[in-house]
């Protein structure tokens, strides 16, 4: 079984200068819990990795705006405006990695692969400083694991042994990442006994997850445009 | 409906004839989108959502949206009937390995060899790449739609392109509001052009040299 910890217990081992995987994509499947839990601990230098910066006032987007990371990996950070301003301003050093190729370094990591190599990214600037590979006659550059100290995952439904159900399209990027973190805070709308979650319905194996907490704060990523 | 508009309209309807019945799509965000409600009648396409599915559907209702499905823009949109969830190594996985039959992005700038950049304008745009090299690389057909020229009437179809590229040599097909040009190991082939044209006006709106194709269409 997995403890259980308040949100302030759960965040209190998260330090200064902690690498932090967050799932979701433009908010959605963000632990947003987790996250208000951190911002109000003040913990500050993050390195962060994470698919994109949502929104300025969505979930992981937050970290950004309240200048908690001083590294960020990610795919895209155009729709959090202040992502870039402080990569221009220098207060935030970015490192833009393709989504594909994101996704794979982390389940590389987590899956005990020394790297991946992927077409993507040849002959562009992403291959600057990579070992390039040719293969059967194909171009392929090698990509390097990526793991983290901690990673909040989100999901709907959990039991006591960690084993998660996340819906739709929340999975995205929190399949790869509960695989390639130390410290995996696995944050649930609802926890439930062990057997009460159907095996087959397991997105995510408990095996992975370090520490259950218990969602606060409702899922509210979705952007309401016309 | 205003004249750009119509332009654009009949770009997204013409690019929307190329998919033939049960093809697997990806369709960037933005005008690429438009494409979905052109489908010709008796042919159906699955489309994909890259954060993670298929069977993307429009947009959700107001107050009906679920938090639980965006698409890759984070608008609430729906999955129809036939669709599948998955997580983003799967997604890409699709993506990558050749499964996507045709994607549809814009472009800032393609070249003859099939070069694309649309991800960044250094010191101006830089929101990162996102799926957008992925795409490009592991889709079966790579299809650009957008305007023939910039805003101020520079060319956008280049001998080389001088952004940062997005990938290169994958491009397959560029349809904008005033032609329909096929990539070939030859170069730029131009097929087809748009019905308020002139061959002479598109090749003077392209700076890179264009092969007419014998049978010329219109469209």
């Amino acid at each position: 079984m997995k403890p259980i910890l308040t949100t302030d217990k759960a965040v209190e081992g998260i330090g200064d200068g902690a690498t932090l995987m967050v799932a979701g994509f433009m908010g959605c499947g963000n632990a947003f819990t987790l996250i208000d839990a951190l911002v109000n601990k003040g913990a500050k230098n993050l390195n962060l990795i994470t698919s994109d910066t949502a929104y300025p006032d969505v979930g992981v987007g937050r970290l950004i705006c309240q200048n908690r990371a001083a590294t960020l990996t990610a795919s895209h950070i155009g729709t959090n405006p202040f992502s870039g301003q402080k990569m221009n301003s220098g207060e935030l050093k970015v490192t833009l990695v393709p989504q594909g190729t994101f996704a794979e370094r982390i389940r590389a990591k987590g899956a005990g692969l020394g790297g991946v190599l992927t077409p993507t990214g040849i002959g562009t600037a992403v291959e600057e400083g990579k070992q390039k590979l040719s293969l059967q006659g194909k171009d392929y550059l090698l990509e390097l694991p990526l793991g983290a100290d901690f990673a909040f995952i989100k999901a709907e439904i959990a039991d006591k042994y960690g084993n998660a159900f996340l819906p739709g399209a929340t999975k995205n990027m929190a399949v790869v990442m509960a695989m390639a973190a130390d410290h995996v805070i696995l944050e649930a709308e609802k926890i439930v006994e062990p057997g009460e979650l159907d095996p087959d319905k397991v997105t995510i194996p408990g095996i992975f997850v370090s520490a259950l907490v218990r969602s606060t704060l409702p899922a509210s990523n979705v952007q309401l445009k016309a | 409906m205003d004249p750009k508009e119509l332009k654009r309209v009949r770009m997204v309807k013409r690019i929307a004839q190329e998919f033939p019945d049960g093809a697997l799509v990806n369709l960037g965000i933005g005008m690429p989108t438009m494409v979905a409600n052109y489908i010709p009648e008796g042919r159906t396409i699955l489309l994909q959502s890259e954060n993670g599915f298929t069977g993307l559907g429009p947009a959700a209702q107001k107050g009906r949206e679920n938090q639980s499905i965006v698409n890759a823009g984070g608008q609430a949109v729906t999955i129809v009937p036939g669709g599948a969830f998955f997580d983003s190594a799967m997604s890409f996985a699709i993506i990558r390995g050749g499964h996507v039959d045709y994607t549809v992005l814009g472009g800032l700038e393609v070249d003859m060899e099939g070069n694309l950049a649309n991800y960044m304008i250094p010191g101006k745009m830089v929101p990162g790449m996102g799926g957008a090299m992925d795409l490009v690389a592991g889709a079966k057909n790579v299809i650009v739609a957008m305007e023939h020229v910039s805003k101020n009437g520079a060319p956008k179809i280049l001998k080389k392109c001088s952004l940062p590229l997005t990938a290169k040599g994958e491009v397959d097909l560029i349809v904008t509001d005033m032609a329909f040009i096929r990539v070939t190991k030859k170069g730029l082939v131009l097929e087809e052009i748009a019905e308020d044209t002139t061959v002479e006006e598109v090749i003077k709106a392209t700076e890179a040299p264009l092969h007419i194709a014998g049978k010329l269409g219109r469209f």
